[in-house]
């Protein structure tokens, strides 16, 4: 693989910037800017269509059922249908509510979602910024989604809503604890905090990827973010916050509409964002996966990037829909001793061990 | 709720043991819980649901189905009920009327057969209880409709009967 | 401590909320839409934050009167109001309704008629477990458990179809064998069920009874102990799980089942667990009882003679079974007419549910959810 450029890549330096730039000189920087997000809304409108169809196909054939089948082949438009439907629908909102918050609290969750996808590397160039804290960014960022479930319940003036919303807060701020310590391991290993780089660091075959350039130990540190980022994401088996056989919808049960749709189109980002983080960080993102056999590498080398991102990203999502559709829920106070007695220990280790491991130079 | 006492610590080695034990059982149960949901993913000849009304053609009730009452008419149109009311006495909801008529030779026959599907449990009480074998149950079981006045039926197709 | 006034609490409740300041106690209203309540129960929760501090249930919400109905109908028309009690056993309750009807008139049953009925009431015993453990895996959060269940489900409801007509509210049993006789797909079709349901138990106990989540969710959760689920009238496998091996099939048979060999499964510390496993190890046992069946089933008639109207004898006529949630007793007292003087149903999901506020208090919401789940009730049964 050629070494790639590193220079600083915002605003984007693709053909389509080079080609404005050439048309128009001096104004380049601003269409280049307004395509990127403009593209951007585009993929962030869509995905989570995607992959509400995608979630019901797939619980379905879990369980043995066929799923959407109407609207369009295998019912591929079948969630834009209901996402029209929540569009027209009348918004109710409680007697007692906050209106204000009421209606705050659903952007805040889909705005966050919105700002981490500006730093997924989607390929060599195809990334709106990338800070040098870029892993701070995303920590920081998702942190907002808690803020709109928290507001939500309080708004909502219905116990059930509160219990959920409190139930959330709890779950989400500890297990953030966790998911930072394994993103600083790979910031550690790595050296950086721009995911550009991290995934840069990953060049290679496929034992270049932290999951297993780091002996065990990268496996480990893999099967701990799927399990804090499943925490962090409120599915189950950690759905506490929405568990309906307990408290109905949570925080989601006074909303109907067009703000239910932008809790449950966050959601759906949002697992993408996180699937797209643990292929960043482990399964060196918009590589391609490189066996050390000739012809084979170079054919998966000329397909793009970001087709090698999407294929990893929705690999993890097809996990994290694997531990929905099998796995019963978790109680509050199991929840929490997963994460501070488990959890955590087990992190602090890791990162320990993954210190010694650098230090002795046992990396694959 | 028992909480451990201050006395009773473990010792540290059975702690890890424990701890490690635990987390290694774990992960094989939940694996194999997956191995289950991911070997019906990957077979759809395991599907068991349908598409209904797609499916309408080859769908086959069973000979016994109880969907709802008819009268069984043999292809002259004959019917054998002959007014007798013993279902509308043996049905708990009153649900059927049989109102009787005279014929050209003054004998009681059978006017219209009244059934009120709204009201029907669909028990088959009427059915055993009828002596000629004239009511049988339907097996046709989309029977909504809009209008709660289309759910009472004459079962007889002709007045009358042997 | 203060405690507010007394006069403006939720029906049921005696003692107010704490009111001070740094308490979180708060009332909850459960149901009677609530999707863990299965149909129309009402819960009133005095919460602090996730614990649940005492439970309130309040029933009636399906109350249709069945025991008044019964008495302006006569003997055969009841039998269809019975599939009405719990419909999950309607199978069992047409027998209990039959067999104090035969105790009253002296009618014998066939030896095929028998065997039908034994036979019938597993299946159907299967059957409910199979809807409950599918409902039990989804209130815990695992979903998928309900659509499996579901699928093994099918397979008996539609011997049931085949048989009756009827998937749910079957009225099949007759004073003196039942309505029909079973036709030739009948016994193939158990066959394939038994077959079917041997692999499919060990999926389950895979999916869900090994699982340790689960395991984890319902260890030392709802403790019942002996005394208190004797106290309460308990039955079925809410009894058996607190260490009680009491069985109406074993302890008072009727129809046939002395002649089959089967065992009661018995556990130990009455928990959520314990309620769980009871029903996961009857399966096979109702299995075992259907192989034995499958392979002596008689040629013959079903029935013993059938009468149009049936008028029962001055008295007071009581049966009792084993239906898939423990003892369902009937008790009709006859005046000589048509129509029974009165009809009295004592149905074991009504006693288990009553255990519900000894099992709850202490626990997480989540946790009552699971108690409710393992109490394995139906609704309908408790109201009547």
């Amino acid at each position: 693989m050629n070494q790639l450029p590193t220079e600083k890549i915002f605003p984007v330096h693709n053909s389509i910037g080079d080609l404005v730039r050439h048309l128009l000189p001096g104004s380049a920087e601003y269409v280049n800017g307004f395509l990127t997000i403009a593209s951007l809304l585009l993929v962030v409108a869509l995905l989570p269509v995607f992959l509400i169809w995608l979630e019901r196909k797939v619980a379905a054939h879990f369980q043995a059922r066929l799923g959407p089948m109407r609207v369009g082949y295998h019912g591929l438009l079948q969630s834009t249908a209901d996402g029209l439907k929540l569009i027209f629908k009348e918004v109710l909102v409680p007697e007692g509510a906050d209106r204000f918050v009421f209606f705050l609290a659903p952007i805040l969750p889909a705005s966050a979602t919105f700002l981490v996808m500006t730093i997924l590397p989607f390929d060599h160039h195809l990334q709106v910024a990338d800070p040098a804290g870029g892993v701070l960014f995303a920590l920081g960022i998702s942190g907002l989604s808690i803020l709109g479930i928290l507001l939500a319940g309080w708004s909502s003036n219905n116990k059930y809503s509160l219990l959920g919303a409190m139930r959330s807060g709890a779950q989400m701020v500890s297990f953030e604890i966790s998911l930072a310590l394994i993103m600083l391991l790979i910031v550690m290993v790595t050296g950086t905090a721009s995911l550009r780089e991290i995934v840069l660091s990953q060049q290679g075959t496929i034992l270049d990827w932290w999951i297993f350039k780091l002996p065990f130990l990268g496996f480990i540190a893999f099967m701990m973010y799927m399990i804090s980022s499943t925490a962090e994401l409120n599915r189950a088996p950690f759905d506490i916050s929405e568990a309906e056989s307990e408290l109905t919808g949570g925080f989601a049960t006074e909303y109907s509409g067009i703000s239910f749709a932008m809790f449950f189109f966050a959601e759906f980002v949002n697992m993408f964002v996180s699937a797209g983080l643990a292929a960043t960080f482990f399964l060196g993102g918009f590589l391609a996966p490189q066996f050390g056999i000739g012809p084979i590498d170079a054919a998966f080398d000329f397909i793009p990037g970001f087709v090698w991102f999407f294929c990893k990203t929705f690999l993890v999502i097809f996990l994290y829909m694997w531990f929905r559709w099998t796995f019963p829920r978790l109680r509050i106070d199991q929840l929490m001793y997963l994460e501070w007695k488990m959890l955590l220990p087990a992190n602090l280790v890791l990162l320990m061990g993954a210190g010694f491991f650098l230090a002795m130079g046992w990396t694959l | 709720m028992k909480t451990r006492q201050v006395g009773d610590k473990e010792s540290l080695f059975h702690f890890w043991g424990r701890y490690l034990q635990k987390v290694a059982t774990g992960l094989v149960s939940l694996l194999s819980g997956m191995g289950v949901t991911i070997r019906y993913f990957v077979s759809p000849d395991k599907i068991i649901t349908q598409q209904y009304p797609e499916n309408r053609e080859n769908l086959q009730m069973m000979a016994r189905f109880r969907g709802h009452l008819a009268m069984i008419h043999d292809e002259n149109n004959q019917h054998r009920c002959t007014g007798c009311g013993i279902c509308e006495k043996a049905c708990p909801n009153g649900t059927i009327s049989v109102l009787t008529a005279k014929d050209l030779a003054g004998r009681k026959v059978l006017g219209r057969y009244i059934y009120r599907l709204s009201q029907c449990t669909l028990c088959n009480l009427c059915i055993e209880s009828c002596p000629f074998g004239a009511i049988s149950m339907g097996r046709d079981f989309e029977l909504a409709t809009y209008d709660r006045q289309q759910l009472t039926f004459i079962l007889n197709k002709t007045q009358g009967g042997k | 401590m203060e405690l507010q006034p007394v006069d403006n609490l939720p029906e049921g409740f005696t003692r107010g909320l704490n009111s001070d300041e740094t308490s979180e106690e708060y009332f909850l209203n459960m149901g009677p839409q609530h999707p863990s309540t299965h149909g129309v129960l009402r819960l009133v929760l005095k919460l602090d934050g996730e614990n649940v501090l005492e439970v309130v249930p309040h029933l009636g919400y399906v109350h249709r009167g069945i025991e008044k109905l019964a008495e302006s109908q006569t003997y055969l028309q009841n039998i269809h109001l019975t599939d009405r009690l719990d419909y999950l056993s309607s199978h069992f309750n047409n027998l209990g309704y039959c067999l104090a009807m035969e105790q009253a008139l002296d009618i014998g049953v066939p030896e095929r008629g028998e065997y039908i009925r034994v036979m019938v009431c597993e299946l159907q015993r299967i059957q409910s477990h199979l809807l409950w453990w599918g409902v039990t895996g989804m209130d815990l959060g695992a979903i998928s458990t309900f659509l499996y269940g579901f699928k093994e489900r099918e397979m008996i409801t539609d011997i049931f179809e085949e048989i009756c007509g009827a998937r749910l509210t079957m009225n099949f049993f007759r004073p003196g064998g039942s309505f029909a006789d079973v036709p030739d797909t009948f016994i193939p079709r158990v066959k394939k069920v038994i077959e079917r349901m041997h692999v499919a138990l060990d999926e389950y106990n895979t999916l869900l009874t090994d699982n340790i989540i689960f395991r984890e969710r319902t260890r030392a959760i709802g403790i019942l102990s002996r005394e208190k689920a004797l106290s309460y009238g308990c039955s079925g496998g809410v009894l058996r799980a607190s260490g009680v091996s009491y069985d109406v099939r074993r302890n008072d048979p009727y129809s046939i089942y002395d002649r089959f060999d089967f065992g009661i499964p018995v556990g130990s510390v009455g928990g959520c667990f314990d309620r769980y496993r009871m029903k996961m190890e009857e399966m096979p046992q109702s299995l075992r009882i259907l192989e034995q069946a499958v392979k002596d089933f008689p040629e013959g008639p079903y029935r013993s003679k059938e009468q149009s109207a049936y008028r029962l004898p001055q008295g007071s006529y009581y049966s009792q079974v084993e239906t898939a949630r423990g003892l369902l007793g009937t008790y009709i007292v006859a005046e000589g007419g048509a129509k029974p003087y009165r009809v009295k149903f004592r149905s074991p999901s009504f006693s288990n549910l009553s255990t519900l506020c000894e099992m709850a208090v202490g626990h997480k919401i989540a946790d009552l959810v699971t108690i409710l789940a393992t109490l394995d009730f139906v609704v309908p049964d408790i109201d009547r």
